[in-house]
């Protein structure tokens, strides 16, 4: 079976800095990817790479047997990629059902299988809210928000794209032990749903205890990738975190 | 957008009721007119509703989308000088038809324009748009065809075709339509997909793109319709002053008032722009005949500042329901 998700040797320089350096990986259909990495390390630029946000200027993506490369962001998130971003990024002046809105009338509408009516995106928007606990500030405004409930913003506008991947950008950052846990359970309930999940999070217990696999960025380059008992104990790694 | 809808005129209405109603507005105040028989009144409404039409086709890019387009006077005198162009070229040809082919020269250069300098942001692209003007005022002033820096002159017939009566109330009447138009059109972008992408995109376009917005066709879209409406504004204008230079085809006060006007009735609703358009223009017209000719530039750059520091939400904004 091929991979729902293909990069090879991808590479992305800014100017005479190297980025990412011929970066190969696989995810397959339903899997937990956990990707973790120092700062700087290249996570992000990987993400914008994937999902059409940055061009990459060597190597290829190709999702659901389909390359990728030349697609805008836009075309990306209509095959079924979406991505929340590192510091949400919330529709200021809409609301939060508003909010979520946007994908369901640009993606999910957008594609073949869409043609959602007025009620039903209503009826979705509020059901998405309801999923992340946001129900009852469908009508508020993102900045009335706390930044947890802005983290979940951010994912229920992922997920209302109705992705077969999702890529969680940092989604814990900041948040206090019981938050973390409940993102956590919303991406495994998510991940038993079908969707394919990618976490990229700097909290070793929740990456623990999401990932069914662990890649490693060091300075743009994929240094181990595998079980993650298996990763963490790695000596590249290790020395990686924690230095000679 | 949706607060507008909470809060807008006739919230309920669909598109084609609001439609309707806009005529039968439209319909009122050209009937009010007649009954007043004054040419006076006819030259003021003319020059309101002108920047009724002027405000909302900016406020399409600059409010709805979040662009800031400062070359408004060129898409303004590109739709003037088609209509000299072609009134040179074919004499006979009907005010209505050159309104038309003014808005898609006009919208032409929008998409134009579009495609050379969205892929700037911000600033930017504000500065670009800005070097339009100048570039197309330029290219004005030295073809010779249309009066270069000369000028031109359009004589407009003494009685107006269809209605009878004089040739300006023809012009308020044409210019009544075209804000019918225009204004129908907002209010549809507001409420349909298009305008939750324009939100998205003014909002935050990176997000946007992620969330399946094809934000580059988006904003072709807002320049395009915005260039077009411009440019339809100024059609009428040459019959309107029957003497038309670069000078004042591509006058400040018409970009001045076309970014306050939205500014102070409100950028976020079709509403706006008409509020301000209604309350500065009558105002700069007030003012004009009782204390100077040159004090209503300064009535706009005022009431502009004061908005933007007092009510960053236009007046529509002071009456829409707090969230």
């Amino acid at each position: 079976m091929t991979a729902l998700l293909q990069v090879a040797g991808l590479g992305k320089r800014f100017g005479g800095f190297v980025a990412l350096e011929s970066i190969d990986l696989e995810v397959q259909q339903g899997e937990r990817l956990g990707l973790i990495g120092p700062n700087g390390s290249g996570k992000s630029t990987l993400v914008n790479c994937i999902c059409g946000t940055l061009r990459n200027e060597s190597g290829s993506v190709r999702f659901a047997e389909e390359a990728l490369d030349g697609l805008s962001a836009h075309q990306r998130t209509r095959r079924g990629l979406a991505r929340s971003f590192q510091l949400p990024r919330p529709f200021a002046s809409l609301s939060l059902a508003e909010n979520l809105r946007i994908p369901l009338l640009y993606t999910v509408n957008a594609r073949a299988t869409g043609a959602l009516g007025h009620a039903a995106i209503d009826a979705r928007c509020l059901e998405l809210l309801g999923q992340v606990g946001l129900a009852a500030k469908a009508e508020r405004l993102p900045r009335d928000l706390t930044q947890i409930e802005m983290r979940k913003l951010e994912l229920a506008r992922a997920m209302a794209a109705e992705p077969k991947l999702l890529i969680a950008d940092e989604a814990m950052a900041g948040l206090s032990h019981a938050e973390v846990d409940e993102i956590i359970a919303l991406l495994i309930r998510l991940n038993a749903q079908g969707v394919t999940v990618i976490m990229i999070e700097h909290i070793m217990r929740a990456v623990m205890e999401f990932s069914q696999r662990l890649a490693v960025l060091v300075a743009g380059r994929k240094i181990a990738d595998g079980p993650p008992q298996d990763v963490v104990r790695d000596p590249e790694v290790v020395r990686a975190y924690l230095g000679e | 957008m949706a607060s507008l809808a909470v809060s807008g005129i006739a919230p309920g209405l669909r598109g084609v009721p609001f439609t309707l109603a806009l005529i039968a507005v439209a319909v009122v105040i050209f009937a009010f007119g007649r009954w007043l028989d004054s040419s006076y009144a006819f030259f003021i409404g003319y020059v309101v509703v002108q920047y009724i039409v002027l405000g909302t086709a900016w406020n399409i890019l600059g409010g709805y989308t979040g662009y800031v387009n400062f070359g408004i006077t060129a898409f303004f005198a590109i739709g003037a000088y088609s209509t000299v162009a072609l009134h040179k070229l074919v004499p006979t040809l009907p005010l209505p038809v050159m309104i038309v082919v003014s808005g898609v020269l006009a919208g032409l250069v929008g998409l134009g324009t579009g495609y050379l300098t969205l892929r700037l942001r911000g600033v930017f692209f504000s500065i670009a748009t800005l070097a339009l003007a100048v570039v197309v005022q330029t290219l004005i002033t030295n073809w010779d065809f249309v009066g270069g820096a000369r000028g031109a002159y359009v004589l407009r017939p003494k009685v107006a075709p269809l209605i009878g009566g004089e040739y300006v109330q023809y012009l308020f009447l044409l210019m009544l339509g075209i804000c019918v138009i225009v204004l129908a059109t907002a209010r549809g972008i507001e409420r349909s997909s298009l305008g939750y992408g324009f939100a998205a995109i003014r909002d935050d376009e990176g997000a946007a793109e992620a969330s399946g917005v094809p934000t580059l066709k988006l904003k072709l879209i807002a320049t395009t319709l915005s260039g077009g409406f411009m440019g339809m504004a100024g059609a009428p204008l040459p019959f309107y002053v029957t003497y038309l230079d670069p000078a004042s085809g591509f006058s400040l006060n018409y970009a001045v008032n076309a970014i306050a006007m939205p500014l102070i009735g409100g950028t976020g609703s079709w509403l706006g722009p008409v509020v301000g358009a209604v309350l500065v223009g009558g105002l700069q017209e007030y003012l004009r005949v009782t204390i100077s000719s040159a004090v209503n530039v300064l009535v706009a750059g005022v009431l502009m500042v004061a908005f933007v520091i007092a009510a960053p939400q236009g007046i529509v904004g002071l009456f829409q329901r707090k969230r």
